[in-house]
């Protein structure tokens, strides 16, 4: 190959031209994103980044120095349109075509939003540095009371750094009990406690119908989120973490598969070998057991093993995820390891649930170790890991 | 000098983190004592809360993996080194002298 074109800008992006150079190629490499931004990482944006104890070159994936030494070409802030494999070629926003042998596609995905939130000041979703420098703003002007809607672990990160910065926080899950379809409901009851703990207001079973707002100069603002019982929460900032939807549109027609992310095999390749997908996007596995990882660690395990496949023509390596997840709240570190069902036992290892910190562990009808969960104790967390679940070394 | 604590109290594969002017981790590498900052470069965790495989450790929260012995990063996503520190042990007491700081990869890219 002499030209990969990899189209999205974020970690998996990035990743990938860190591991196709790693792997020997010496190419032609470009990257391709809509984001005008210098690529950088995503999860400060709604902790560090946030509450503005990080800059954005703490932030930065990429310095010159860097992208020197990849010999990496950046085409920033542009779009891109579509994809022709039979021609080898990727269209841009701005009416351009690159000419390329291989693709990347590391398009990832865009926030979910509510209907009736468009044009309306004070509504924010949070996916990117442009959306963490908007927010930011917003919530260090006056006092203002904050609604944060989803209580995932973007909702969490976000209320924690709000409570940080001395706000009221109310966040709002339509789930009996958050997180439970992702961490069994032991572990997320003790997640979710944190937000009594630390002065967040948790309602769970909240069913936003709309929003309520009030007329200013510059168009409506928001001033409340209505709920399915007819009550409103006054709120000065609403947060939307209700996930993300794939940016796939700008494959439709180029006989990529897609349904829910861009499909893949085992190894990270698309029906075409020299297409591949990495990171949020790509939706790899065989049929009805393919799915999406959208996590940071996953993008750069996949990148690793979509780059060797790229340059090998075919499906030689595949991808075995850690599974590892980290989120932060309320100063402590939660950790995730491994591929629990919500319906595995729950053992406490070490430590004390109640006090914050401990490690449990997640075990099948079988009797297996599925996965490892850690809350406050990062040190415990990783030895635990090690010994309860077989681990590959990372990729580099 | 920064007394660290007795040589009996670091066993093999463990770890201590002492108060510098910032915190420093030692590790017991397979019998050598190592000290390196304790912070991560790549974003904020302790490393002496990490894994020691050989002589090098991995950042407990994003696998970011340092040379004990140089302080050097191994890859993404961690960039910068860590600042190393030189260990005594004297009577079965340790101690750690605190470098000045040195941007290791600055000069090897001057050169």
């Amino acid at each position: 190959m002499q030209t990969i074109t990899i189209v999205g800008g974020s970690v998996a992006g990035v990743r990938s031209a860190e591991a196709l150079r790693a792997a020997g190629y010496d190419g032609r490499l470009l990257l391709v994103g809509d984001d005008p931004h210098r690529p950088y990482d995503r999860p400060p944006l709604s902790k560090a980044f946030l509450a503005g104890g990080v800059d954005e070159d703490a932030i930065a994936l990429l310095d010159d120095v860097e992208v020197a030494e990849l010999a990496l070409e950046m085409r920033l802030g542009v779009r891109a349109a579509r994809l022709d494999p039979a021609g080898g070629a990727v269209e841009l926003a701005d009416g351009s075509t690159i000419a390329t042998d291989g693709v990347v596609v590391a398009t990832g995905g865009r926030a979910r939003r509510l209907p009736g939130t468009e044009g309306v000041a004070g509504v924010h979703t949070l996916r990117t540095l442009d959306d963490a420098r908007a927010l930011r703003a917003e919530l260090r002007a006056g006092s203002p009371r904050v609604v944060v809607v989803g209580g995932g672990f973007i909702g969490a990160e976000v209320a924690s750094t709000c409570r940080a910065m001395g706000l009221d926080v109310t966040v709002l899950d339509g789930l009996p009990l958050p997180m439970a379809p992702v961490l069994g409901p032991r572990i997320a009851r003790h997640c979710v406690d944190l937000h009594a703990e630390h002065g967040t207001d948790l309602r769970p079973g909240a069913a936003v119908s709309g929003f309520a707002t009030a007329p200013t100069a510059d168009g409506p603002r928001v001033v409340g989120v209505e709920l399915g019982d007819g009550t409103t929460v006054p709120a000065d900032v609403v947060v939307v973490g209700i996930g993300i939807a794939p940016n796939t549109e700008w494959l439709d027609g180029s006989g990529l598969a897609v349904a829910n992310g861009v499909v893949t095999d085992a190894g990270m390749v698309t029906d075409l070998p020299a297409v591949v997908a990495v990171g949020d996007v790509a939706r790899w596995g065989p049929g009805a057991a393919g799915r999406r990882h959208e996590h940071w660690t996953s993008a750069g395990e996949q990148a690793a093993v979509a780059a060797a496949n790229l340059l090998a023509g075919r499906t030689e390596a595949t991808f075995r995820p850690t599974g590892y997840v980290w989120s932060e709240q309320y100063g402590r570190m939660l950790q995730l390891a491994g591929h629990p069902s919500a319906e595995d036992h729950v053992d406490v290892v070490d430590g004390e649930p109640d006090a914050g910190r401990f490690v449990a562990r997640y075990v099948d009808a079988e009797g297996t170790t599925t996965g490892v969960f850690g809350m406050g104790d990062p040190r415990t967390f990783g030895r635990v890991r090690r010994s309860e679940l077989r681990r590959r070394a990372a990729a580099a | 000098m920064i007394y660290v604590g007795e040589l009996a109290d670091i066993p093999v594969g463990e770890s201590v983190r002492v108060q510098g002017s910032v915190a420093i981790a030692v590790f017991n590498a397979d019998g050598e004592l190592y000290a390196i900052d304790d912070t991560c470069t790549h974003q904020d965790a302790s490393l002496s809360d990490g894994w020691l495989e050989g002589c090098a450790v991995e950042c407990p929260l994003h696998a970011a993996c340092f040379d004990l012995r140089t302080g050097q990063p191994s890859g993404p996503p961690a960039k910068k080194p860590v600042r190393t520190h030189r260990v005594t042990v004297d009577d079965g007491l340790v101690y750690v002298e605190e470098t000045v700081r040195v941007e290791a990869r600055e000069l090897a890219r001057a050169e």
